[in-house]
């Protein structure tokens, strides 16, 4: 069933849905990739609203290494994870020694993730602040693709190396998940000091979640960088994309490995289809889809705390235990 | 060198004006927090709301610009009162992250709204005030005027907590909850009270920005964050920290803005604030 | 003034009451006595709505409280201490005992009501401006007194007073009980320590396991075997 599954979604760019169809599902599960790679830590408690770095980091490292220097962004990929890991340890360090959890430990990230937006627009010489920036493209004489530079104009292409991370992505979820880490974390999750007494080193265990799944995103974010071709730093960093991500996971479900890719499908559609439905108000009052997207997203945590995936399977686990 | 220092003394006393603007915007967040344990990542949204009241009122429909001040003061403080009632009231008992999300939901909404209201242009009162001469430093008349009426506000707040019935109830529904209707204090009324309370307090704040800065939808991101600091940094809940951290994070942005430009303001701010958290973890000064 | 009549109350699944009648006449001060977990402050919490009762019912003067919600029973006259004294730790003396004045017919008298505390409890003024944290035990429970005095109750509840208080501060408690009932206060006091609280009450019930045992004046159930043998050791 499940490989039956991922057989039909592998065949998706054969089924003739044109260019822009594929685009979304591109887009689903490169978001799907980057909210599995939050909810790794998220699900164990650590809420981080600081993910808009890692991404900010992976995309920015990327595009300004390979426009200003010319290396190629394969080089530049790792360039960003490192730079990611580094401040992942940086902020997660103290945090976790010294047991900032909770409400201090999301206002930091989320503090994390504004400055990070604004070190981005602050060398506006070399980033082009807030207008953004564009990978110098490499595909100039007639070239379908550069492996080199990580550019391709077909999107099959895009579509199969995608789906490729994104199922690596929920294989290290599932990873986090099976292994001795996991029980760890969920006791430090719900007991620290219970944790602590049974030889569980904390700060340890905290420290190599946060490392993966910054890590992860911040190759979501080169990821982003190279198949846009257009990055700036409010759709790659600050409040905004953080509180994104979050909501996509909570959205989808966050204790669901699938949770997060649902809550991906779930905001990039809704996006569209308000987009879409909206149609010329939409020309007219630039704000409508944002307005209406905050409001559904109060009311979808007032109503669905669980998550559209956690809500169904409860109900399904009802449904199937009749009492 | 000289003229460097006078302009560096002239960053060092800016920054002490803005150390009191600070403090007013982290209190109410911090005065909610406190209370009703709910951080509400939108608050600097509601201050905007705030100054685009001040806007419309005043330069839209020509009120005088005291009573714009108070209309507008009165606006966020019933918004408050509405997210509270609206809003957290529904996930009081949800977790933490639900609740930090639900008012991210808002701080979209308002951006949304505001968008939808007034458009992306940066709107200004028009008021134009001459600067103060202090000898070769000059100083901006509005942030005097902000620093002053901030430090009323803060004063205020502190006798209106420790002075009134109501006050002081809501210092000790922060100590204990459960024991409040002993007291023949109902518990929800008093957070509503205080989410109007910190949404006063929020407008007045966007009283006094809206003398120095043009109002934008997005301008809530450029003093959000520092306010999140400002009030982990004082330990999340702890109004006299917060006042401190308040003045320390004004010089960082003053002195470090004037040196170099001012998002690196911003930025040693924050490179500040991590330092502090490897020395001081509870926030400086937080218990236990 | 207080009735109860069959009253069942708990914590979710978990019922700690079952069908508790009592009665406490205006001016009579009354005891409830019984061992730990037998639901004493259960008692008292479902007096003051702080739990919800499942059946019976409570009336004070002869007014149902059914739908009287929590914050406004002490606007009928009740007014609690509640166990472990609960005071607000981080306010000082005298902004528990406005705490104690919160209703808007208690504030008009706060500054007389404070004086009545101050002369009950003299030691409560020498240390009005201190931390309520940093009092000692007995002068605790002196300020959690004051604080439940200062809406005027007609009716004081007080849950295990002596609790977790040397034996020698205990005695001087029982004295403050005894002179706050001679003052004219009607007083239902629920208490572990037997011997002790008989002394000071008119009258008393005894609790075991959520339901009433025996009742009668303190002088009988102080000589009555039942209580001597299983609750003073005799």
């Amino acid at each position: 069933m499940k490989y039956l599954l991922l057989a039909l979604l592998a065949g998706t760019p054969f089924y003739g849905i044109g260019n822009y169809p594929l685009h979304l599902v591109i887009m689903c599960l490169l978001w799907g990739y980057v909210y599995t790679s939050w909810s790794i830590m998220g699900r164990l408690g650590l809420v981080s609203f600081g993910h808009g770095s890692f991404l900010g980091i992976g995309a920015y490292s990327v595009v300004m290494l390979w426009n200003h220097f010319g290396v190629s962004p394969w080089i530049g990929a790792v360039v960003g994870v490192v730079l990611s890991a580094v401040v992942a340890v940086i902020i997660g360090f103290p945090c976790f020694r010294f047991k900032i959890v909770g409400h201090y430990f999301a206002l930091v990230t989320l503090a994390l993730s504004e400055v990070t937006r604004l070190i981005i627009v602050a060398l506006r010489d070399q980033t082009g602040g807030s207008l953004g920036a564009t990978p110098n493209t490499a595909l100039a004489q007639g070239n379908a693709w550069s492996f080199g530079a990580l550019q391709f104009s077909d999107k099959i292409v895009w579509f199969y190396a995608i789906l490729a991370v994104w199922l690596a992505g929920l294989w290290v979820w599932a990873k986090v998940d099976r292994g001795m880490t996991r029980l760890a974390l969920e006791a430090i999750s719900h007991e620290e000091e219970a944790a602590a007494s049974i030889g569980i080193n904390v700060t340890r265990s905290k420290l190599f979640v946060t490392l993966i799944s910054a890590v992860m995103t911040s190759i979501g974010g080169a990821l982003y960088a190279q198949y846009q071709l257009y990055i700036n730093p409010e759709t790659v960093s600050g409040i905004s994309i953080s509180l994104q991500m979050v909501f996509g996971v909570i959205a989808g479900g966050m204790y669901v490995m699938l949770g997060p890719t649902v809550g991906a499908v779930f905001t990039l559609l809704l996006a569209e289809g308000l987009r879409l439905a909206l149609g010329d108000a939409f020309k007219q009052f630039p704000a409508l889809d944002l307005a209406i997207y905050g409001l559904m997203l109060v009311l979808f945590i007032i109503h669905m705390p669980k998550g559209i995936l956690g809500t169904a399977q409860e109900a399904w686990g009802r449904a199937s235990r009749p009492h | 060198m000289e003229i460097f220092d006078i302009f560096l003394l002239e960053a060092v006393l800016n920054g002490i004006l803005l150390g009191g603007l600070l403090a007013l915007l982290s209190l109410g967040l911090n005065l909610i927090f406190g209370v009703i344990d709910v951080v509400w990542i939108c608050y600097a949204e509601m201050i905007m709301i705030g100054m685009y009241a001040v806007y419309t009122l005043h330069v839209q429909y020509h009120w005088p610009l005291l009573a714009a001040m108070a209309a507008g003061i009165a606006s966020v403080a019933l918004l408050g009162a509405l997210m509270h009632q609206f809003v957290i009231r529904p996930v009081l008992s949800a977790e933490p992250i639900n609740q930090l999300l639900v008012t991210g939901g808002v701080l979209f909404f308002l951006q949304a709204a505001a968008t939808l209201a007034f458009g992306i242009e940066f709107k200004n009162l028009g008021v134009k005030l001459p600067p103060v001469a202090i000898g070769e430093m000059s100083f901006s008349f509005p942030r005097i005027i902000a620093f002053a009426v901030a430090v009323a506000g803060v004063a205020a707040t502190y006798l209106f907590l420790t002075r009134s019935y109501l006050g002081t109830a809501i210092r000790a529904i922060s100590q204990d909850r459960e024991i409040m209707p002993l007291m023949g204090v109902s518990p929800g009324r008093i957070f509503v009270a205080t989410s109007a309370l910190g949404g006063a307090l929020a407008g007045l704040s966007g009283c006094l920005l809206v003398l120095q800065y043009d109002i934008h939808p997005a301008i809530g991101l450029s003093f959000g964050p520092i306010t999140f600091l400002i009030c982990v940094l004082g330990g999340l809940g702890n109004m006299l920290g917060g006042l401190i951290a308040a003045f320390i994070f004004a010089q960082f942005i003053s002195v470090g803005g004037f040196v170099f430009a001012i998002e690196w303001g911003y930025v040693i701010a924050f490179v500040f604030f991590i330092a502090v958290m490897f020395w001081r973890p509870q926030g400086i000064l937080g218990g236990k | 003034m207080l009735a109860l009549t069959d009253v069942c109350a708990g914590y979710g699944s978990f019922q700690a009451l079952f069908g508790v009648s009592l009665e406490v006449k205006a001016g009579e001060s009354v005891a409830v006595i019984g061992p730990n977990g037998a639901g004493k402050t259960t008692l008292l919490r479902a007096i003051s709505k702080l739990i919800a009762l499942t059946a019976g019912e409570v009336t004070m003067q002869g007014r149902s409280l059914k739908h009287v919600p929590a914050h406004e029973v002490i606007a009928c006259g009740i007014s609690q201490v509640p166990e472990n004294r609960r005071l607000f730790a981080r306010l000082t003396v005298e902004e528990n005992l406005k705490m104690g004045a919160f209703l808007p017919a208690a504030r008009k008298k706060f500054a007389e009501r404070r004086e009545f505390v101050y002369s009950l409890f003299p030691r409560m003024q020498e240390r009005r401006a201190q931390l309520a944290g940093t009092l000692s035990g007995g002068e605790q429970q002196m300020c959690a007194i004051g604080r439940a005095l200062m809406s005027g109750p007609k009716l004081l509840l007080l849950d295990e007073p002596s609790a977790g208080l040397a034996p020698v501060i205990v005695q001087s408690i029982m004295q403050m009980v005894k002179r706050i009932c001679a003052e004219g206060y009607t007083v239902l006091i629920v208490e572990q320590n037997i011997r002790q609280v008989l002394k000071v009450v008119d009258r008393a019930y005894l609790l075991e396991t959520g339901r009433i045992k025996s009742s009668g004046a303190s002088a009988e159930l102080l000589a009555s075997d039942e209580i001597r043998k299983a609750y003073l050791g005799m």
